[in-house]
C-alpha cells in the first residue's frame, strides 16, 4: 500500500492549519513528522487517518483518493500521546477489541492478542484493568491494540511522550523493530530531534502548519534546506548570528568584525549564520572566538550543554561528559566553521564555504 | 470539498422534528393565538390585536395591576430564596467530609428532599405549619411567638421562603460540593504553607474554584423559583388574601378560574419573555465577569 | 534557613499481620542536607522519593526514626510550623489576585509590615523576571509564569527552612524549561536557601543540583555529584539511570587486574580480591570507542545509530550486546571491528554494588 498527500491544505475559519503538504509514504517504512507543539503533526494525522477532511487537496491510498472514506473502512491504527484504552475491559480485551467490532472468529483473536501481549511483554497482565499498570504498560497495551488490527497504516502521536526518559529509550528502540514485520507504513510525531534521528527512516519537518523540508532522516539533519527547518531539527536550540557581508569580511549587526573563517565567500549582503550546539565549544585555554558569561548549564547525563550570553545572542555550547560551568562564568566559545549554516533573509539556505577559509586560516597561522 | 450528500439522513432528524413540534412549538403557537384574539364564547374567536397585552402592562388598568403586583412579589421571592440558599449550600458543602463512608452518607442526607415530588413536600408543609395541629405551627405558638400561615401574611411567606431553602439548598450544596472536590490537594497544602487562615483558603481557593457551579447553582435555582407553583399552591393557595400569590398561581387562577383565556395567554407570554430575559442577563453579566478577570 | 537531619527516617505502611516483615515505602535513611546546598531526589516512579519529600513537607509523619531542623526535632511538627516552601507539579496561584498580591500573601498571613514585604516583593519578583506583570491578574499567565509565581510565594519569607520542588516542571513547555531552570539554578545562588527538588528527570536532577539522591524501591542508592553519578555509579542501577544510553555491564569472572568474560580479557585499572556471587563488568558507551581497524577487543558491529552530534555502534561480544562510541569523523562498517575501553573507566560491580580496587 501506499498514502500520498498531495497539496493537502486545511483551514479552520480564517486560519490556515495545514498549508499545501505534499508527502509520500511507502509500504514498510518509517515516516517521522517532527516539529513543534501546534506545528500542525497531530492536524496531518488526522487527516491522514480520515478523521478530518482536508479543505484543498487530495489523499490517495494506492491512487485512489480517499477522501470522505470513513475511518471505520480505513486499514488505519493509531497511538495518542495520553493513554487511551477502555478503563472497564481488561488488558485482554483491551487488546482484543478492534478484533471483535472487525468480527474476527475467537481462535484468531486470541492467537493475535497472545502473540501482541508476548512480544511487548504484557502476559503477566492480561486480566488486570488498564487502572491497575504503570504508565509504560498502559501505553504498551495502546500499542498491542494498534498492533493486533495489523491496519496498513499506522500513525503514532508522540506515543511516548509522557513516559519516563528510560522507559522511551526501550520502548523506542522496540517500537519500529513491532511494526516493521507487518510491513505497514508507520507515521511517527515527535517534537524532539534525537528521537527522529534514533528512529531513521525519513523525516518530514513540520513548521506552523508547512512542510518546511522532506528526506532521510540523517541527510534532513546534516543538511537543511532552511533556517525553519534546522530550527526544528535542532535541541538545543540553533545558535545563530545576523550578519552582514561587504567585501568578503562579515561584520555583526552591532559593526564588530567577526572572525576571518566566519565570513561567508558571498555577495554583498546581509546572512544570517546558524549552527548547532556540537559546533560551538568551550575553549577552556581562552582561545575561543567569542567571550560570553555562562547563564545555565544543562547536564543531560553524557552531555553538558552550556549557555552562554555573549551580548549579542545567548548560544548554548557542548561539552562532552558531566561539566558545571558555574553561572556568571566567564567562558571563550569557539565555532567551528564546518558546521556553520548561511542563510538569506528570506530564510533559504545559500551554500557558502567557509570551510574552506577556515582550513586557509589555520595553515596560515 | 463536496460532502456526500444522503437525503435518507434526514429521515432519522424526522422523528425530533415531530416531537419538538408537538412539544413546544404547537402549545407556544396555541397561546400566542390566544393572546391576539378575543372570545364571546361558543367557540367564536375574533382578532382583539395587542389589547390584551397593553391592558397587562399598564398597571393602572385591574389586571395590570395584579401583574405586577405578583411580578414584585415573585422577584422579591427569588432574590429571598437564592440569599438564604447559596450562602447556606455553600456552607453545607464545606462541612460535607471528604473521604469515607461519611461522604456517602452525608450526601444521600442531603440530597433527600430533592427526591420528594413537589406536591408532597407543599403536603408536608402544609401539615407541618397547621396552627392547631402541625409540629412546627403549634410549637411555634406553644412557645408564645404569634404564628398562623392562613391568617398572616408574614408567617406565610416565612413559611414558603423555609420550605423551599428546605428543598432546595440540598441542591446548590451538591454543586458547591462538586466543585470543591475538584480542587487538587496541593492548593491546600499550599495555603497552610503560606500560613493562610480557614476563612482565607475559603476567600481566595475555595470559593473562586467555585465560581463555575455557582453560577449555574445561581441559574437553576432562579428559574426554579422565579416559576415556583406547586409547594406554594399546596400550602397557601396563593393567600391570606393576595399576599402569596405568584405569578403562576395568579395566571392559573385567570386561566382556569375565570377562563379568561385573552388575558391568561398574554400574561404568560411575558412571563415567560421575562424569565428568558433574567436569566440571559444573568448568563452574560457572569460570564462577562469571569472574562474580565482574566486582563 | 537550616540544616536537615535524616536520623533513620524511614517509612512503612501498617502490615495487617503482626507477624509480617514491614515493608518499607522508604527503607530508613540517615543523612545530613546542608544548609545552601541544592538537593536533588531522583529515581522512577514508585522508588519512594515522593515519599521522603512528604516526610520532609510534613504531609507523613515517618514510622521510623526522627526529623531535624537544625536541632530542633520536627518529626510530628505540622506542615505549616515547619517554615518550608514548596512549588507543586501543577502551578498553585490565587486565581483572584494579582500577581504582587500573590507574593504578598504569606508575608500579610505571617503579619509582616507593609512596607518591608512591598520591598521583599519587588526584589524577589526582579529576581524571577516577574516585575513587568506585577499588577497582572497571576490566572490569564502562561504555565511558566504561574510556576515563577508559586515559587515567588516560597521565597519571599526570609524564615524558611528549605525550598521543596515537587517535578515543578512537568506542566512546561518543553521550549522553555531550560530558561526556567536557569533561573531556578540562579536563585539558588542568590539566595543561598536549602533546596530538594524532586524528578525522575535526569538532565532536571543534574542541572539542578550540587548533590543528586538516586532512589529505587525505597532505598537510596548513591548520594553524589552529577560528575561522581556520572563517572563512578556506586549501584548498577545509578549506571544504567543515568547516562543516554545507560552503562553497559558485562557478566564476569574477575582474577587480580584482569576480568574476563567469557573468552575475553579486560584490563582493569586496579587489582581486585577474589570474588565471588555476580561479578559484572560496567563500562559507560561515552568512554568505549569501536573502529574496524584499531586496537582491542574484537566484536562484531551490528548497527550504527547515527544520533546527529554523535554516532553510536551497537556491537555483539560473544553473546552479549554492548554500545560503544564511533569516533567523530571516523569511518566504521558492519562486521569485524575493535572495541577499546580505558581501563579506569572499567569498574567490577558484585551483586549490583561497585567494588573499589585495590591500586595497582
Amino acid at each position: 500500500m501506499s498514502v500520498v498527500l498531495e497539496r493537502v491544505g486545511l483551514r479552520v475559519g480564517e486560519e490556515t492549519v495545514i498549508d499545501d503538504v505534499t508527502l509520500a509514504f511507502e509500504r514498510g517504512t518509517m515516516n517521522v513528522l517532527l516539529g513543534p507543539t501546534l506545528s500542525g503533526k497531530t492536524t496531518l494525522m488526522r487527516l491522514m487517518a480520515g478523521l478530518d477532511k482536508p479543505t484543498t487537496g487530495r489523499i490517495l491510498v494506492d491512487g485512489n483518493d480517499v477522501v470522505g472514506v470513513p475511518v471505520r473502512k480505513r486499514s488505519v491504527a493509531m497511538v495518542y500521546q495520553q493513554f487511551v484504552n477502555y478503563p472497564s475491559l481488561s488488558v485482554y480485551e483491551n487488546i482484543a477489541s478492534p478484533l471483535r467490532v472487525a468480527g474476527v472468529d475467537r481462535a484468531e483473536i486470541e492467537s493475535r492478542v497472545a502473540e501482541a501481549s508476548r512480544v511487548l511483554r504484557l502476559d503477566p497482565f492480561l486480566r488486570r484493568l488498564p487502572a491497575e499498570l504503570s504508565g509504560g504498560q498502559q501505553q504498551r497495551t495502546a500499542i498491542a491494540r494498534a498492533l493486533v488490527k495489523r491496519a496498513a497504516l499506522v500513525l503514532l502521536d508522540e506515543p511516548l511522550a509522557n513516559l519516563d526518559y528510560k522507559l522511551r529509550e526501550e520502548l523506542r528502540e522496540e517500537l519500529p523493530r513491532l511494526f516493521a514485520a507487518s510491513g505497514a507504513i508507520l507515521v511517527y510525531a515527535t517534537t524532539e530531534p534525537s528521537e527522529a534521528l534514533l528512529l531513521g527512516g525519513r523525516t518530514a519537518t513540520l513548521w506552523q502548519g508547512r512542510m518546511t523540508q522532506e528526506g532521510p532522516t540523517p541527510s534532513l539533519y546534516r543538511d537543511p534546506g532552511n533556517i525553519d527547518a534546522a530550527r526544528v531539527f535542532s535541541d538545543p536550540p540553533l545558535n545563530e548570528l545576523s550578519v552582514s557581508v561587504r567585501d568578503g569580511r562579515a561584520t555583526r549587526v552591532d559593526g564588530a568584525a567577526l572572525p576571518a573563517h566566519l565570513s561567508p565567500d558571498l555577495p554583498d549582503g546581509a546572512y544570517r549564520l546558524g549552527f548547532r550546539v556540537e559546533n560551538a565549544n568551550i575553549r577552556e585555554d581562552g582561545s575561543g572566538d567569542f567571550v560570553g558569561k555562562v547563564s545555565v548549564t544543562e547536564i543531560s547525563g553524557s552531555e553538558s550543554f552550556v549557555h552562554v550570553d555573549l551580548g549579542f545572542a545567548t548560544w548554548v555550547c557542548l561539552v562532552l561528559g558531566v561539566h558545571d560551568w558555574k553561572p556568571g562564568a566567564m567562558a571563550s566559545v569557539s565555532v567551528d566553521p564546518r558546521g556553520v549554516f548561511v542563510f538569506r533573509q528570506d530564510g533559504e539556505r545559500v551554500p557558502a564555504t567557509l570551510a574552506a577559509r577556515y582550513v586557509t586560516d589555520t595553515v596560515g597561522a | 470539498m463536496d460532502k456526500p450528500l444522503n437525503n435518507r439522513a434526514w429521515l432519522f432528524v424526522l422523528p425530533v422534528l415531530v416531537f419538538v413540534l408537538f412539544s413546544s412549538l404547537l402549545p407556544v403557537m396555541t397561546v400566542v393565538n390566544y393572546s391576539v384574539q378575543d372570545t364571546m364564547g361558543q367557540n367564536n374567536f375574533f382578532w382583539n390585536g395587542i389589547a390584551w397585552f397593553q391592558n397587562l402592562l399598564d398597571p393602572s388598568t385591574d389586571i395590570g395591576g395584579r401583574f405586577a403586583n405578583a411580578l414584585v412579589r415573585n422577584l422579591l421571592f427569588s432574590f429571598v430564596v437564592l440569599a438564604l440558599e447559596l450562602p447556606l449550600g455553600i456552607a453545607v458543602a464545606i462541612c460535607i467530609p471528604r473521604h469515607g463512608w461519611k461522604v456517602g452518607a452525608s450526601l444521600v442526607a442531603i440530597a433527600l428532599p430533592l427526591l420528594i415530588p413537589w406536591n408532597v413536600v407543599g403536603t408536608i408543609w402544609q401539615i407541618f405549619a397547621r396552627a392547631d395541629i402541625g409540629l412546627l405551627g403549634a410549637a411555634l405558638n406553644g412557645l408564645g411567638i404569634p404564628y398562623n400561615d392562613t391568617q398572616d401574611p408574614t408567617s406565610a411567606w416565612a413559611t414558603i421562603v423555609v420550605m423551599d431553602v428546605w428543598h432546595w439548598t440540598g441542591m446548590v450544596a451538591l454543586l458547591a460540593y462538586a466543585g470543591l472536590k475538584s480542587i487538587p490537594d496541593a492548593f491546600y497544602q499550599a495555603a497552610r504553607i503560606d500560613g493562610a487562615g480557614r476563612w482565607s483558603i475559603f476567600r481566595n481557593i475555595e470559593l473562586p474554584k467555585m465560581q463555575k457551579v455557582l453560577v449555574i447553582a445561581v441559574l437553576l435555582r432562579f428559574m426554579e423559583s422565579f416559576m415556583i407553583y406547586t409547594e406554594p399552591s399546596v400550602v397557601t393557595g396563593g393567600g391570606p388574601g393576595e399576599s402569596t400569590s405568584f405569578l403562576s398561581l395568579d395566571l392559573v387562577k385567570i386561566a382556569l378560574g375565570q377562563v379568561d383565556l385573552g388575558n391568561a395567554a398574554a400574561m404568560s407570554l411575558v412571563y415567560n419573555l421575562i424569565t428568558l430575559t433574567i436569566c440571559y442577563a444573568f448568563f452574560t453579566v457572569m460570564t462577562q465577569l469571569d472574562r474580565r478577570k482574566d486582563v | 534557613m537550616a540544616t536537615i537531619t535524616l536520623d533513620g527516617v524511614g517509612h512503612a505502611y501498617p502490615t495487617r499481620d503482626p507477624g509480617e516483615a514491614k515493608r518499607y515505602a522508604l527503607k530508613p535513611i540517615n543523612h545530613v542536607w546542608r544548609n545552601g546546598r541544592a538537593y536533588a531526589l531522583l529515581g522512577p516512579s514508585g522508588c519512594g522519593k515522593t515519599t521522603l519529600l512528604n516526610i520532609i513537607s510534613g504531609l507523613v509523619i515517618p514510622s521510623d526514626g526522627r526529623l531535624l531542623f537544625d536541632d530542633r526535632d520536627v518529626t510530628s511538627v505540622s506542615t505549616e510550623k515547619r517554615n518550608i516552601a514548596q512549588v507543586f507539579q501543577f502551578p498553585v496561584i490565587y486565581d483572584t489576585m494579582t500577581v504582587r498580591e500573590n507574593l504578598l500573601f504569606p508575608l500579610r498571613n505571617r503579619g509582616v509590615d507593609k512596607r518591608t514585604a512591598e520591598a521583599r516583593v519587588v526584589e524577589i519578583a526582579g529576581l524571577l523576571d516577574l516585575v513587568p506583570v506585577l499588577d497582572r491578574r497571576a490566572r490569564g499567565l502562561t504555565a511558566d509564569a504561574k510556576q515563577k509565581i508559586s515559587l515567588g510565594r516560597g521565597l519571599v519569607r526570609s524564615d524558611v527552612s528549605a525550598v521543596l520542588f515537587d517535578e515543578p516542571l512537568t506542566v512546561i513547555d518543553p521550549a522553555l524549561k531550560w530558561e526556567l531552570r536557569s533561573k531556578l539554578k540562579a536563585v539558588h545562588e542568590a539566595l543561598d536557601m536549602l533546596m530538594i527538588y524532586v524528578t525522575h528527570d535526569q538532565v532536571e536532577a543534574m542541572t539542578f543540583a550540587d548533590e543528586v539522591v538516586v532512589m529505587k524501591d525505597g532505598e537510596v542508592l548513591q548520594i553524589g555529584t552529577p560528575t561522581e553519578l556520572f563517572e563512578r555509579p556506586d549501584h548498577a542501577f545509578v549506571g544504567f539511570f543515568i547516562g543516554s544510553p545507560g552503562m553497559n555491564f558485562l557478566p564476569a569472572t574477575v582474577e587480580g587486574a584482569s576480568g574476563h568474560v567469557g573468552e575475553t580479557a579486560f584490563a582493569l585499572g586496579s587489582g581486585y580480591p577474589s570474588l565471588t556471587d555476580k561479578v559484572q563488568l560496567g563500562f559507560r558507551p561515552d568512554y568505549a570507542t569501536v573502529s574496524n581497524d584499531g586496537a582491542g577487543i574484537p566484536v562484531t558491529v551490528l548497527r550504527i545509530e547515527d544520533l546527529g552530534r554523535r554516532r553510536l555502534a551497537r556491537v555483539a561480544l560473544g553473546p552479549h550486546e554492548v554500545t560503544a562510541t564511533v569516533p567523530h569523523g571516523a569511518p566504521i562498517a558492519l562486521g569485524e571491528a575493535r572495541l577499546e575501553v580505558a581501563a579506569h573507566h572499567l569498574h567490577v560491580y558484585v551483586d549490583d554494588r561497585r567494588v573499589e580496587g585495590e591500586a595497582a
